[in-house]
């Protein structure tokens, strides 16, 4: 089997990895939060969740608190499929080290 | 990107976000040594108070007829002062921690740990508060260590998973001061004072010293 083969292309980046992350562990995140666990400006976090949006694996979610608004992202069903295929490519990926 | 290296790192720096992202990490481990020792000074300080109280000096004569009620509230202001003082300097060292370590104090996580803390907390409040209006002083103490170590045991998922061992001894030493009725201050000395310096003292050395 080609290990490459399952290993995500859209998971290369580790900011996206980082987004699908903390999405796997969170039933939901807001913006901000993931702005600051990555440490990046708006808009490149906005163009990686585009991305991942485009793919399905990421759905978001406009409220509001009071007055301001309030965006959330979680991991859809697909994502979550992804993500976990991801990880196992990873891991046998490691196991070709020994 | 495709070599056994780099997957490594991957992996890490999953874990790393999943860690970060659901977990308040920043607590530190000197916010629990001071918080200890904010304890043991309430208790010295409670015990004078009691102990003056029993031997009827120091100008507290005058309280007997009250029966005991003027040492209550002052027991209680104690207690509160001691609150108080060991939630600053928690809250002090901690933030400073965060803030060393680039991490926000404020997010999803610290909510959650916050909550999940206060639920068990706030119940115990009120059940102990009402217990003190009746009168039922007692079961005070192991009612105090109980709750609070409950409150640990369910907000350590949110945070540093050790603190639920914290937890443990606190709810443990609760359960054994209730046979142990009168000797409140020395298991409160004990789990709010001694426990919460080992554990300060252990979590800084793993987590702290090096960084």
């Amino acid at each position: 089997m080609n290990l490459i083969e399952n290993l995500n292309k859209i998971f290369d980046s580790r900011i996206r990895l980082g987004i699908m992350s903390a999405l796997m562990v969170n039933e939901e995140v807001n913006f901000n939060d993931l702005k600051e666990l990555l440490n990046i400006t708006d808009g490149n976090l906005a163009s990686h969740l585009k991305t991942l949006e485009e793919s399905s694996y990421v759905k978001i979610e406009k409220g509001f608190i009071g007055r301001k608004t309030n965006t959330t992202y979680a991991v859809t069903k697909l994502g979550e499929k992804a993500f976990k295929t991801h990880l196992t490519a990873l891991e046998k990926m490691i196991g070709t080290m020994k | 990107m495709n070599n056994p290296q780099q997957s490594f790192e991957d992996l890490q720096h999953i874990k790393k976000m999943m860690e970060r992202s659901s977990r308040f990490i920043s607590l530190s481990g000197l916010s629990g040594i001071a918080a200890g020792l904010c304890a043991l000074g309430g208790a010295w300080f409670a015990s004078q108070k009691i102990n003056c109280w029993v031997k009827g000096d120091c100008q507290l004569g005058h309280i007997i007829d009250s029966g005991g009620r003027k040492l209550m509230d002052e027991l209680f202001w104690v207690a509160t002062l001691t609150f108080v003082a060991a939630f600053i300097l928690a809250f002090l060292f901690t933030f400073l921690r965060s803030k060393k370590n680039g991490l926000p104090m404020w997010g999803g996580s610290t909510v959650r740990l916050l909550w999940n803390t206060a639920v068990p907390l706030m119940a115990g409040a009120i059940f102990l508060f009402r217990m003190l209006q009746l009168g039922q002083y007692d079961l005070i103490a192991p009612g105090c260590l109980i709750f609070y170590g409950l409150a640990l045991i369910n907000g350590s998922k949110y945070t540093l998973g050790e603190v639920k061992y914290l937890g443990y001894g606190n709810l443990l030493l609760g359960i054994i001061n209730l046979w142990f009725v009168g000797y409140g201050l020395h298991f409160w000395a004990m789990g709010f004072g001694v426990l919460h310096i080992v554990y300060g003292i252990v979590m800084w050395n793993k987590y702290e010293r090096k960084a």
